[in-house]
């Protein structure tokens, strides 16, 4: 254990990580992250959209690892913490942008429904995910939470890029959903 | 009718609706993780506000953030304000943003075009989060 503390600071350091977490979140916690990256993005960017963008991806990003969390389901018993809103975040640096990644939980009967919002957001130009946001808004159905589906083609807006995503199956009940976006200059 | 004060939180706007001056204003952030719960009052408030409104109504909305949770509260909000002028009162919304902030301008406009109320688009120098 103790060798390994070395390479995960090098590893962390060479991809100029900024902020990584991964465990339970609470909306107290989302609002710590949130001012920490505020802190950094005040300090190492000077251009004030940029700034803006990323902390919406940021936001968004958080905010459905919380409301979008599958129970990860064990047969021991010895996990039941892990129902809490549970994923990875990771926030790094680069010379073009911004990288943000999160990974987390999603029942398996989703994945098909989540990989057609996906490619159909991929699929469009700033305009057109504009026109679907509208629409979205207008006659979404919303659910409990209020997102209904514009969380991505938010993320996918304030992005400038392509959402870069992956599935990888976990359980019998369950996949682990992978996310990268990166926010261009 | 009471008028209604909220202080801004780190997720939650300041709020200040005015039933005397049929002036409503909402500054600072929307970020809340839940925000139906939040803008329930809001609209409530409106709600019965309508039910015997000034001759003219202003909102202001000052955001310097909002999340896609929000959005759709805040939709509401504009048509609960759409309701009140169909009746045959004066509404104008006043969407403020940032000169470098195309992203919340841009937002505007959609809401303008979602809307039948007057918007007006108002550039400012820096949002005051609190």
């Amino acid at each position: 254990m103790l060798d390994q503390i070395h390479d995960l600071y090098d590893s962390l350091e060479r991809q100029r990580v900024m902020l990584s977490f991964k465990g339970s979140l609470t909306p107290e916690l989302i609002t710590a992250l949130l001012g920490m990256i505020e802190q950094k993005m005040d300090i190492i960017e000077s251009d004030a959209k940029t700034r803006k963008r990323v902390f919406n991806v940021v936001m968004e990003c958080l905010q459905n690892l919380f409301h979008h969390n599958a129970v990860k389901q064990v047969d021991n018993g010895q996990d039941a913490h892990l129902k809490d809103p549970h994923g990875v975040v990771m926030i790094a640096h680069f010379e073009e942008g911004y990288s943000v990644v999160t990974g987390n939980f999603i029942a398996g009967k989703d994945v098909e429904k989540m990989k057609i919002h996906l490619d159909k957001i991929n699929g469009l130009e700033p305009d057109g995910l504009r026109d679907l946001y509208k629409e979205t808004l207008t006659n979404g159905k919303f659910s409990a939470n209020g997102g209904g589906g514009l969380g991505m083609i938010d993320i996918a807006r304030k992005s400038g890029g392509k959402l870069e995503y992956g599935f990888v199956p976990y359980d019998e009940h369950n996949s682990f959903f992978s996310l990268n976006v990166n926010v261009i200059k | 009718m009471e008028s209604l004060k909220l202080e801004g939180s780190p997720k939650t706007p300041h709020v200040n609706f005015d039933p005397e001056s049929g002036l409503m204003e909402l500054k600072g952030r929307s970020i809340p993780e839940n925000s139906i719960e939040f803008y329930k009052p809001l609209i409530d408030w409106i709600d019965q506000y309508g039910r015997s409104p000034k001759a003219k109504s202003t909102l202001h909305m000052q955001l310097e953030y909002f999340n896609t949770s929000s959005s759709k509260s805040i939709l509401d909000v504009f048509k609960k304000l759409e309701a009140i002028r169909a009746a045959g009162n004066e509404v104008i919304i006043l969407w403020h943003y940032e000169a470098d902030d195309e992203d919340m301008h841009e937002a505007g406009e959609d809401y303008a075009g979602i809307i039948n109320v007057p918007f007006k688009m108002i550039l400012i120098e820096e949002v005051d989060g609190q």
